[in-house]
């Protein structure tokens, strides 16, 4: 993905622990940047990151010992690319969720504390795949930072 | 992270001293705002100033901190960096807590 000799792909892994996982996001949204990501769509892409990332955290690794995950991102013209592959348990279904959130129109002590991670993947992401193969979960995740978000 | 806090009145503000409330400190940070809630303060703002990135987690430890105030205080959310406020707007949590550009426009404003 060279482009005149400047770098647009990054490449980090880190091990799927939470405290890890913390800095890895940091990282990331910081080397997005150094990308070429415009500041407010980096904000927006490290969001979508950081919860695909929690799940893999959360879910793949649930029962599992944690091993890596690793993120692959490349930038060509106005279009992010990333790639999440990780060797945790596959998804329920086989199939990335759709994300529905819960209502907030309810009582405080009803209120949703959770939920909300794939629904902001879906919002802030212009394409989602997951697929699973030879034990990896890969999940693509597609910005195109020419549209508004 | 870290949180100190000041009372003045029935007003209590809560400081996040820290850069992000994410996956890997959500329930420390329920736990440390547990910790410094005031039995007799009814209204938090809670200052947001410091932090830079909020996940989901972070935000459901936010909700869960209200729910810990009870009914009889409100919490305020105030000096969101434009990350933290796009989480509170895309998931509508934006209706539920009112968000103050900074301290200073909390205090201002008054509970009204």
């Amino acid at each position: 993905m060279a482009r005149n000799g400047k770098k647009d792909c990054l490449d980090l892994s880190f091990q799927a622990i939470d405290a890890r996982a913390s800095t890895g996001i940091a990282t990331l949204g910081t080397r997005l940047v150094e990308l070429g990501v415009p500041v407010d769509r980096a904000g927006d892409i490290k969001i979508a990151l950081a919860e695909a990332i929690n799940n893999v955290v959360e879910h793949a690794y649930a029962d599992a010992l944690p091993a890596d995950i690793r993120v692959k991102c490349s930038l060509c013209r106005s279009l992010l690319e990333v790639q999440i592959l990780d060797t945790g348990n596959p998804m329920p279904g086989l199939q990335a969720p759709r994300g529905i959130p819960a209502s907030v129109e309810t009582t405080r002590q009803n209120l949703p504390e959770g939920g909300f991670g794939w629904f902001l993947i879906r919002q802030l992401t212009s394409e989602v795949r997951y697929e699973r193969q030879e034990g990896h979960n890969l999940l693509f995740l597609r910005f195109d930072l020419a549209e508004m978000s | 992270m870290a949180l100190s806090s000041t009372t003045t009145g029935e007003t209590q503000v809560i400081t996040v001293h820290g850069d992000r409330i994410d996956a890997a400190m959500a329930i420390q940070f329920k736990e440390d705002m547990r910790a410094q809630s005031d039995a007799g303060a009814s209204r938090v703002i809670l200052d947001l100033s410091t932090v830079e990135f909020i996940d989901s987690s972070g935000l459901g430890a936010i909700v869960a901190s209200m729910k810990q105030l009870g009914d009889g205080c409100r919490l305020d959310l105030a000096g969101l960096h434009p990350v933290v406020e796009k989480v509170f707007r895309l998931t509508r949590m934006d209706t539920v807590f009112k968000l103050f550009t900074s301290l200073d426009d909390a205090l201002t404003a008054g509970t009204d």
